[in-house]
């Protein structure tokens, strides 16, 4: 039998992270969550998260950062903004997932292979080189790199798609080529300056 | 009425039904739309998932060039856009040092943002700007008989409650009981479809989209009518997966616009019903009306 220490202690936190996270635009509410439990209940996803929304707002606040960053929950949010508009608080939780998976990508805690931040990173590479997205063919690259077997299992679904003149793998991009690029560009020069 | 059209990449690719449909719609109705010129993703779920500076910095390009066309109202018909754009418009006017960044980051390449443009849902156009007595009129089919689950999905109506109301939308509702349809009561109007989870983690994602396809054939549904092009694919493209997994729960998904025009009598190649993967079989009666 595996067993696993399921209280916290001081010694996991990581002081000042809640505070770092509610500095976010959109995420300064937090402080205000009364731990009512209208977010978990409202999300047609917490029955398969491994913390609910209401433990993952706690978490934050108390700055048990390794645990919220290692959650699945953030990555099971499907941004349907459920719990957002129902908070009693006008906590913008949805934002904070984005917050907490951008903070989870930037230090590459998340199992490798997993398909939800490839794609997220094969879609702003093609954003960011192209300008737009060709959707099957991003949703090809995301199963080669992550899964090529359950690839197989699609083949069914890309063959209907190509019966329905809906299946390409041609890159659409804007003509402004180059454009995109300088503005990602520009931006993290402007947050460099920012934070220094 | 005149306005600047935002595509974004799904009504180019999997979701084109829904442009192939919508634009003669509006056409019809004397709606002119203007696609806004050299416009990029909007950004979606998935950047903002990566970094907000960018995303908004993305979305913002998009609004820049529709300022530029001189038309003050945008319509962004797919609900990621749709959200995307209205929030980056949000953040923009909300918090300074995010419109510093991305200001600066749109003069690198030669453009301005005011943050002024409206951006607008296509049902938010037609039941406001178009009114439905004047769609009513244009309906030489009624769609008599067919019972019509409408369903809206979470990105219109949340976080940014602009022409609905988030817990009870109704105007898909009041449309579709103007092209005759018999509209089905359905709770699960506004319910997640499992989003991009559907391809990512499908346990999760798939039982959403199962539980909405069971819960409109329970009610007695047709067709599900959608605004979406992400659900409209969960929905339409699944139906093998999901029966082996639960049971199956086929039922056509199509967008309003495609009812819509089998309602003005549009013909086939503009109603585009064979874009999709569960055909809808209905075929309206000319109304009997002189």
């Amino acid at each position: 039998m595996k067993i696993k220490r399921t209280i916290k202690y001081e010694a996991d936190r990581v002081p000042g992270f809640g505070r770092e996270v509610m500095s976010v635009p959109g995420c300064e509410a937090l402080e205000h969550c009364i731990q009512c439990g209208t977010c978990s209940g409202v999300c047609p996803l917490s029955i398969y998260m491994d913390y609910t929304p209401r433990q993952v707002m706690e978490l934050v606040r108390s700055d048990f950062k390794h645990e919220v960053l290692r959650s699945h929950t953030i990555w099971l949010c499907a941004s349907c903004y459920a719990c957002t508009t129902e908070c009693p608080r006008q906590i913008r939780i949805t934002d904070i997932m984005y917050e907490l998976k951008q903070r989870a990508i930037k230090e590459g805690v998340y199992p490798p292979r997993f398909p939800i931040p490839v794609l997220a990173e094969e879609f702003t590479k093609m954003v960011r080189d192209h300008g737009r997205i060709s959707e099957t063919r991003l949703v090809t690259k995301m199963y080669l790199r992550t899964n090529p077997l359950a690839a197989l299992g699609m083949a069914g679904l890309g063959l209907n798609l190509l019966k329905t003149g809906r299946f390409s793998l041609k890159q659409d991009r804007i003509e402004h080529r180059g454009e995109m690029e300088k503005l990602m560009t520009a931006v993290d020069r402007e947050n460099r300056k920012a934070d220094a | 009425m005149k306005y600047a059209y935002f595509p974004g990449c799904s009504l180019k690719g999997t979701g084109r039904a829904y442009e192939e449909s919508l634009l003669p719609v509006l056409r019809h109705l004397g709606v002119e739309v203007q696609e806004i010129e050299d416009w990029n993703c909007c950004g979606a779920t998935a950047y903002m998932a990566v970094d907000e500076g960018k995303a908004c910095a993305a979305a913002a390009r998009n609004l820049a060039l529709a300022e530029r066309t001189g038309l003050r109202q945008m319509l962004a018909p797919c609900s990621a856009c749709y959200l995307v754009l209205n929030k980056a418009q949000h953040y923009l006017n909300e918090y300074p040092a995010m419109r510093r960044v991305v200001t600066r980051a749109l003069d690198s390449v030669g453009l301005q943002c005011r943050g002024d443009t409206a951006v607008r849902h296509p049902l938010d156009v037609l039941l406001h700007d178009v009114g439905l007595d004047a769609i009513k009129q244009k309906v030489t089919r009624p769609l008599t008989g067919l019972k019509v689950a409408p369903y809206y999905g979470c990105q219109i109506v949340r976080p940014y409650a602009t022409f609905d109301d988030q817990a009870n939308p109704e105007s898909m509702d009041k449309l579709l009981a103007a092209l005759g349809a018999t509209v089905v009561r359905w709770p699960l109007k506004t319910k997640c479809c499992g989003g991009s989870l559907t391809g990512t983690l499908p346990e999760a994602g798939l039982r959403l989209s199962y539980i909405l396809l069971k819960e409109a054939l329970k009610r007695g549904a047709d067709v599900i009518a959608t605004v979406c092009p992400l659900c409209q694919f969960n929905l339409d493209s699944y139906h093998a997966k999901i029966a082996a997994r639960w049971e199956p729960v086929r039922i056509p998904t199509v967008y309003f616009s495609q009812l819509m025009g089998l309602a003005f009598g549009l013909p086939a190649e503009q109603t585009v019903l064979h874009r999709g993967m569960v055909p809808l079989r209905f075929e309206p009666a000319p109304a009997a009306h002189a």
